[in-house]
């Protein structure tokens, strides 16, 4: 299967370099309240509308740990198939910035919730795995405005406090296309458990992105800059892009790489240092001593593990053994967890491989053109599961399916009704066909004889004329067997 | 008869609810008092007003079921409380309202007690004297040729207590703040076990040391006020789910077969030939109860104090980064955010209070964090282990509360060290977490008070009250200094 | 260790506190005297003495994923020194 050879190596002008990524993804957390406040998380809000006396740390506010941001973390760190920590501890990390209230962020510094795990990407060349070094849980900060008025900052306290997870990869991946297929995962792992809705859009995922080179063939790592804060594929992929190149002509220049945070340009398409970041931060990390270290209970993690759902890389090997779906199939529908269970639900109902190509061919293209999400579709799954029943028994051909498809996408029709009103319906009579056929056959001479000559592509002419005349409802297998008979 | 404000807590109670006398004349006793002291500079900011009111209508519904009925309490600043400004006796906080209302100080209020103001103390809490309030320093009642400090950082709190000028307080004691203070000024200083009571709304200095107290005229008034305050609290997630018992009503002055332990190490140098002597009265006293006294070995003593200020400064330096300026209190100027930043912190902060800020951040910062937070965190579990070996064989302990009796102001505050040294006998029962009470026990030379500690087992206040009522009531030490200052 | 000038200026600016001359000279002094006192502890053997965070031996508290305190705007901008149109205000951040 694997006829592609993986091949992202960048050709400087004293040879070929491999480029190291690692990844910190912080996907936000899906809970009602936020971490240690029991304010609301909702996006859009007014400002300052979800702040609770702790999250705008007033004095002698405490921190109070919400049971569920815990249970999100462990059941992630599960899809993740990493090691869950019955031991974890949250640390202070200490710095200044307006959106941090007490200026410092509860975070888990050596102890984490969750330990070294991996992901599988499915990529054109075979799979690939990446090693998870760890996930933990921390609070998100505030956000600061700096574009409302020429002196001042504002500054929004409704997304501090809210959880995120820290996902933390091991620097595996080679590649912006195995760094787009490793986000899209841990978004339909995180999605599929519930535990992140993973709207980049919103901020609810992003990450930092570690970026590095080195000759092709080399083993030692070469010094990383990270990329802070990337909240799109499109922007992670043209940032290591960029970086990459930059960091190859430092090199090829004879200098050394800073190791430094930058910042993506998307304006500019660039990376350039943030140097208000660079003066010595020193995050005197220490354990908060208003919280003490979080304990998990053996019971309580089996019985997470046992009430988790199937999980993307399952799914995909059920749908390949139940549905005989290819590979690629299988991982395009599982990819997202409403695709696959509008998949299933048609497949179920008619065909697993028409529903599959009705899938990924006309619905696609439709929800691509309309710009919609899968639970948008203007067609419901049980429609076009009777839709495939049509094709199946004969009562339209897959041809005048698509019209059919078209009126359904306007008004999500019942198919069967549609081919009613609007006449679709496919001819089997073998009389009407017969007729129809000889009549052809009568006023194109010429072309038969041409045909029994030898010239035998023209038998898809005779069909199509067949097709026309019958205004596309003839039943297309009859005509072919008709017609062979009649040309004989 | 003696008039109302030399009443103990328990007395006022006493008499109220047997309507001997009313919620407003003790509210007015003491609210009379308290304007003619303001030379002794104790509170910041005084609600009499709602006070005086809230006691007339008090005396129109009367609820006798309440524990506190009717008592005018004032409590030390660094309690939030709702509406009342709250500054934790530093600019950076003067004039912030807090719109919340501390736990400690809401189950007070709940028990039928009254506002009567917030007390000054160290800033941050901060000190060892009251000296380095941003208010002024709070003068003890007692004195010699000069003005004394009445001890830190409850300072304001103690010297209330001391001089009648409130029916009892609340304190914080990271390190001695009750009980050092307590024993300057002859009064009655409970710290209870770490988790005890709620930290919720207190304004913190090191969360992992911070326990709040009741400062009171006598042992009685001191378990009633800590049956009050103590208790679990959901929103402090370090506070102990341990029931709470009566203590008040549980007090007995029978402690005999109590097993006492004489810590040979609290024998410190520079300790006053005065106060050894005062300590083996206190053992004399105890030996005449039935006790069996024991000599114990506390080994890591010494290095107590020098745990404390790694441990303590580096929680301070983290848990004071929120006063920033942009929030609430104090902001100056600044041409950008890291500006003001620096500027707010600077003109904001006093000097103490910047000291432990910048040491508290050099022992977390990166080369040092293992050199010095992560050794004092092991010498602290040394000094733990060193008391729980220790309550194998005794019930409690019987220390000196400070190793010198009240200072004059200004002795100590060019030198951190020797002002450090005030705390060198209360820091322990901190960073074990254990409960430690200081009774007033005698006097110096000069006529100025003296303290012995007593220090408990976790959780077990019982005893340590039980113990401190049996040795007040044998020494029944009276309160003696003159009202100089009216 | 020994704290210097660069070091006050360092820890200064990590607890974002202004200095001048005479605030570093004065921190100097005091803190070298309060380190020196603290580095008492070189004395203690601590190999494989775990270290103590907290005295307090039970399980963390952990509570339920409800939402309360619904809008505390007024509460949480009430002591604000600067506010406009319930966003905190402040000094521009140059980035």
């Amino acid at each position: 299967m694997s006829e592609k050879q993986f091949d992202y190596y960048l050709k400087g002008e004293k040879g070929e370099y491999e480029v190291v990524i690692g990844l910190e993804v912080h996907a936000q957390v899906l809970s009602k309240s936020k971490l240690f406040s029991p304010s609301e998380t909702k996006f859009g809000s007014e400002p300052n509308s979800q702040v609770s006396l702790v999250d705008a740390a007033m004095p002698g506010m405490l921190p109070v740990i919400n049971k569920f941001c815990i249970e999100q973390a462990v059941k992630t760190g599960l899809g993740l198939n990493a090691q869950i920590n019955s031991f974890s501890k949250f640390d202070r990390k200490n710095y200044f910035y307006a959106d941090l209230p007490q200026g410092y962020q509860i975070s888990q510094f050596k102890y984490p919730i969750v330990g070294e795990g991996k992901v599988i990407l499915d990529m054109p060349y075979g799979t690939k795995e990446v090693g998870i070094e760890r996930l933990h849980l921390e609070q998100d900060a505030g956000k600061s405005m700096h574009d409302q008025d020429p002196n001042n900052s504002y500054v929004d306290l409704n997304r501090s406090g809210i959880a995120l997870m820290e996902i933390v990869s091991k620097p595996d991946l080679r590649s912006p296309s195995q760094v787009g297929e490793y986000i899209k995962k841990l978004r339909s792992i995180m999605r599929y458990l519930n535990t992140c809705d993973g709207n980049m859009e919103q901020g609810s995922l992003r990450a930092d992105v570690n970026v590095s080179v080195r000759k092709k063939g080399s083993k030692e790592f070469g010094t990383r800059c990270e990329i802070k804060n990337v909240n799109s594929i499109k922007f992670m992929q043209q940032a290591i892009e960029y970086e990459a190149r930059r960091q190859i002509d430092v090199i090829e220049d004879g200098k050394n790489i800073d190791q430094e945070t930058r910042l993506f340009d998307t304006k500019k398409q660039e990376t350039r240092s943030m140097r208000s970041k660079e003066d010595a931060h020193d995050y005197r990390y220490f354990p908060d001593p208003d919280l003490l270290p979080l304990q998990l209970e053996e019971g309580y993690i089996e019985n997470l593990k046992k009430d988790l759902p199937e999980l993307p890389d399952q799914k995909k090997q059920r749908l390949i053994s139940d549905f005989k779906l290819s590979s690629y199939e299988a991982s395009v529908i599982i990819s997202d967890q409403a695709v696959s269970s509008y998949y299933e639900e048609v497949a179920k109902n008619s065909d697993y491989k028409l529903a599959a190509t009705w899938l990924m061919g006309e619905l696609f293209a439709t929800l691509n053109k309309e710009g919609k999400e899968i639970s948008e579709s203007p067609v419901s799954a049980k429609n076009l599961a009777q839709m495939i029943n049509l094709i199946k028994d004969g009562t339209i051909s897959g041809k005048i399916a698509k019209t059919v498809f078209e009126e359904m996408v306007k008004h999500d029709g019942d198919p069967s009704k549609i081919v009613e009103e609007k006449g679709l319906k496919q001819t089997s009579d073998p009389n009407e066909i017969e007729n129809t056929i000889d009549k052809i056959l009568s006023s194109n001479q010429d072309k038969v004889q041409q045909y029994k000559s030898g010239k035998e592509k023209l038998f898809g002419f005779f069909v199509g004329q067949v097709m026309k005349e019958m205004k596309g409802k003839g039943n297309p297998r009859m005509i072919n067997d008709i017609l062979k008979n009649k040309l004989k | 008869m003696s008039e109302i404000y030399n009443l103990t807590l328990c007395q006022i109670i006493e008499k109220i609810k047997s309507k001997e006398i009313s919620c407003e004349e003790v509210t007015k006793s003491f609210v009379n008092r308290a304007g003619k002291s303001k030379k002794l500079n104790c509170y910041i900011e005084d609600t009499f007003d709602q006070a005086l009111k809230k006691s007339k209508d008090q005396d129109n519904k009367f609820e006798s079921d309440k524990k506190l009925f009717g008592a005018p309490i004032a409590v030390k600043d660094l309690f939030c409380t709702k509406g009342v400004q709250t500054t934790a006796s530093s600019k950076m906080l003067e004039g912030f309202k807090p719109e919340y209302e501390s736990t400690v100080t809401s189950k007070i209020w709940n028990e039928g007690a009254n506002l009567l103001g917030k007390l000054n103390c160290d800033e941050y809490a901060m000190g060892s004297s009251n000296e380095t309030s941003h208010f002024g320093n709070v003068i003890n009642p007692y004195k010699n040729d000069k003005d004394l400090v009445p001890g830190g950082s409850s300072g304001g709190s103690a010297s209330a207590v001391a001089a009648c000028l409130t029916s009892a307080t609340v304190g914080t004691d990271t390190g001695g703040s009750i009980r050092q203070p307590a024993s300057f000024t002859g009064t009655v200083g409970l710290k209870p076990t770490y988790g005890r009571c709620s930290r919720w709304g207190i304004v913190a200095f090191a969360s992992s040391l911070d326990q709040a107290g009741p400062m009171t005229k006598d042992v009685k008034d001191s378990a009633l006020l800590l049956e009050v305050i103590a208790g679990h609290d959901d929103k402090d997630s370090t506070s102990a789910q341990n029931k709470v018992e009566p203590f008040s009503q549980k007090l007995k002055k029978d402690i005999k077969g109590l097993k006492i332990g004489i810590p040979k190490e609290y024998k410190i140098d520079g300790i006053s030939k005065e106060i050894l002597n005062l300590w083996e009265k206190g053992v004399e006293v105890v030996k005449s109860l039935g006790c069996d006294v024991k000599e114990i070995s506390l080994p890591h003593t010494r290095y107590a104090l020098p745990t404390y200020y790694i441990i303590a400064p580096a929680e301070a330096s983290s848990n004071l980064a929120r006063y920033d300026g942009v929030r609430y209190g104090f902001r100056a100027e600044g041409k950008d955010l890291i500006e003001m930043y620096e500027n707010t912190r600077s003109l904001g902060f006093g000097d103490e209070v910047k000291r432990r800020i910048l040491i508290g951040t050099y022992v977390l910062s990166s080369g040092y964090y293992d050199a010095y937070y992560l050794k004092a965190q092991r010498v602290r579990r040394l000094i733990k282990n060193d008391f729980d070996e220790a309550f194998k064989k005794i019930d409690t302990i019987l220390t000196p509360t400070t190793p010198s009796s009240a200072f004059a102001i200004g002795e100590n505050i060019d030198d951190p060290i020797a002002m450090y040294l005030n705390d060198v006998l209360t820091v322990p029962a901190n960073l074990a977490g254990l409960p430690a009470i200081s009774i007033p026990a005698g006097y110096d030379q000069n006529n100025l008070p003296l303290g012995l500690q007593l220090i408990g087992k976790p959780f077990d206040e019982h005893t340590v009250l039980n113990n401190a009522f049996a040795i007040e009531q044998s020494i029944n030490f009276k309160s003696n200094f003159k009202d100089w200052w009216m | 260790m020994t704290i210097t000038k660069n070091t006050v200026k360092k820890i200064s600016k990590l607890s974002r506190i202004a200095t001048n001359e005479k605030f570093e000279k004065n921190m100097i002094k005091d803190l070298n005297s309060i380190l020196k006192f603290i580095e008492q502890l070189n004395e203690v053997k601590t190999d494989n003495v775990e270290p103590l965070a907290s005295t307090v031996d039970q399980e963390l508290i952990k509570r339920e994923d409800k939402v309360s305190l619904m809008n505390k705007k007024k509460d949480i901008l009430s002591n604000s020194p600067a506010d406009n149109e319930n966003f905190y205000v402040v000094p521009k951040v140059i980035e």
